[in-house]
């Protein structure tokens, strides 16, 4: 996996190779803050902090750091960025740090950003690796967002504490409720499964019907 | 007293059961949940990792994080990955078997959120030494229960003939929500 241009590197974040819908990656965060938009999208900023400066980090030092305790330092390097990221919550927005409560701490042990700093940015120069950071950190709060919307529209009838349906809606709560989270990831999941599918089969149709006119 | 010490119990293992509530350790959740036995064998060093951890971030906090909180998360980090290293070297010197079936599982409990989570809610929470045991004893019990309960129930969905689309994640998740709803029942345990 050689990065060929820095394009590239970060539209494959948000598309094709999604941390969330395509690797099924940092699933706790991800379910757990998505009862509204807006807690979705903090979360969202603060594991985009955590995740580019880690990587910065972790490219500038990678020649420094011995093979075997790596993953120990990756894992100190991300703490410290996620000590600075939750005061910083807290200072700024005190509401919804509160919250978020444990699971700012808890991007710590996102499996997310362990694995890009093992698979990517220990094996490629800072701009490649702040580049492929990027795109997977906007990858990730474009899933957060999205399923953090589509429970909040469901679940409240509201987007950013807006009401969309008038005062005649009545609200799934269930999407609220922890069972809601699971629900919708798998629908969301099994929609990204089926434009894949349909994809495949344009791509594998064009390629009959091209071999059927040569 | 005890009445409280058994709260805390029953909440962990079961009303705030820290996979269908929380959303913590979903990773090995969904990873590990493939086989019967091994999704046992997981929850049990989980377990006993959540155990150890209790006892060292009780010190932590009681003698040296009063100091300094800025090191709260870095120390706590550091106890678990170093707890989970021992518990490997453990492992293979008294059950080398047990240690060739855990495999690639072992070291990744350090990055279970579900061990992070507690640490940080017995934190949270102001637990004393007791009640952060039993605390311990609870999540790590309600792990185990929601991981054999998942490899249980996708076992047999190996046999069943599902839908293309739905093979694999798609699959797992909407079990878990149906999971879930079932274990919101219990939140009626304790309210009357």
């Amino acid at each position: 996996m050689s990065p060929t241009n820095a394009y590239d590197e970060f539209t494959k974040g948000i598309w094709k190779e999604n941390p969330v819908f395509v690797q099924v990656l940092g699933m706790c965060p991800m379910l757990a803050v998505t009862n509204s938009a807006i807690n979705a999208i903090a979360m969202g900023l603060a594991t985009f902090f955590v995740l580019v400066g880690s990587s910065t980090l972790v490219s500038l030092f990678k020649n420094f750091i011995p093979k075997q305790v790596r993953i120990s330092c990756y894992i100190i390097i991300i703490a410290t960025f996620v000590t600075v990221a939750d005061y910083t919550l807290q200072a700024l927005i005190p509401e919804v740090h509160k919250e978020l409560g444990a699971f700012v701490p808890l991007i710590v042990v996102n499996c997310m950003i362990l694995g890009r700093q093992e698979a990517f940015a220990s094996k490629h120069s800072v701009g490649f690796a702040v580049v492929d950071a990027l795109g997977t950190a906007v990858g990730f709060l474009l899933a957060l967002f999205t399923l953090g919307g589509v429970r909040e529209i469901l679940g409240n009838g509201t987007l950013f504490g807006l009401s969309l349906f008038g005062p005649h809606f009545e609200p799934w709560v269930v999407m609220l409720l922890p069972p809601g989270g699971f629900l919708m990831l798998g629908l969301l999941l099994l929609f990204f499964n089926w434009l894949k599918e349909k994809k495949d089969k344009a791509i594998a149709e064009l390629a009959t019907t091209e071999g059927g006119m040569a | 007293m005890d009445s409280q010490l058994l709260w805390i119990f029953i909440s962990a293992l079961l009303v705030n059961n820290f996979v269908f509530s929380y959303f913590l350790g979903l990773c090995p959740f969904f990873g590990v949940s493939g086989k019967l036995e091994t999704a046992f064998r997981l929850g049990l060093a989980s377990t006993f990792v959540m155990l150890i951890t209790a006892i060292c971030t009780w010190f932590l906090n009681t003698y040296i994080l009063i100091y300094a909180p800025y090191l709260r998360l870095i120390s706590f980090i550091v106890v678990i990955a170093s707890t989970v290293q021992f518990v490997e070297m453990v492992i293979k010197k008294f059950s080398p078997a047990l240690f060739q079936a855990l495999g690639i599982f072992l070291p990744l409990i350090t990055t279970n959120c579900a061990i992070l989570g507690f640490a940080i809610f017995a934190t949270n929470r102001g637990y004393n030494l007791l009640e952060g045991i039993i605390f311990a004893l609870g999540a790590g019990g309600g792990f185990t229960l929601a991981l054999v309960l998942m490899a249980g129930l996708r076992e047999e969905n190996e046999l069943s003939n599902v839908p293309n689309l739905m093979k694999g994640t798609a699959m797992s998740l909407i079990i878990a929500g149906i999971l879930s709803m079932a274990f919101m029942g219990f939140s009626g345990l304790f309210s009357a």
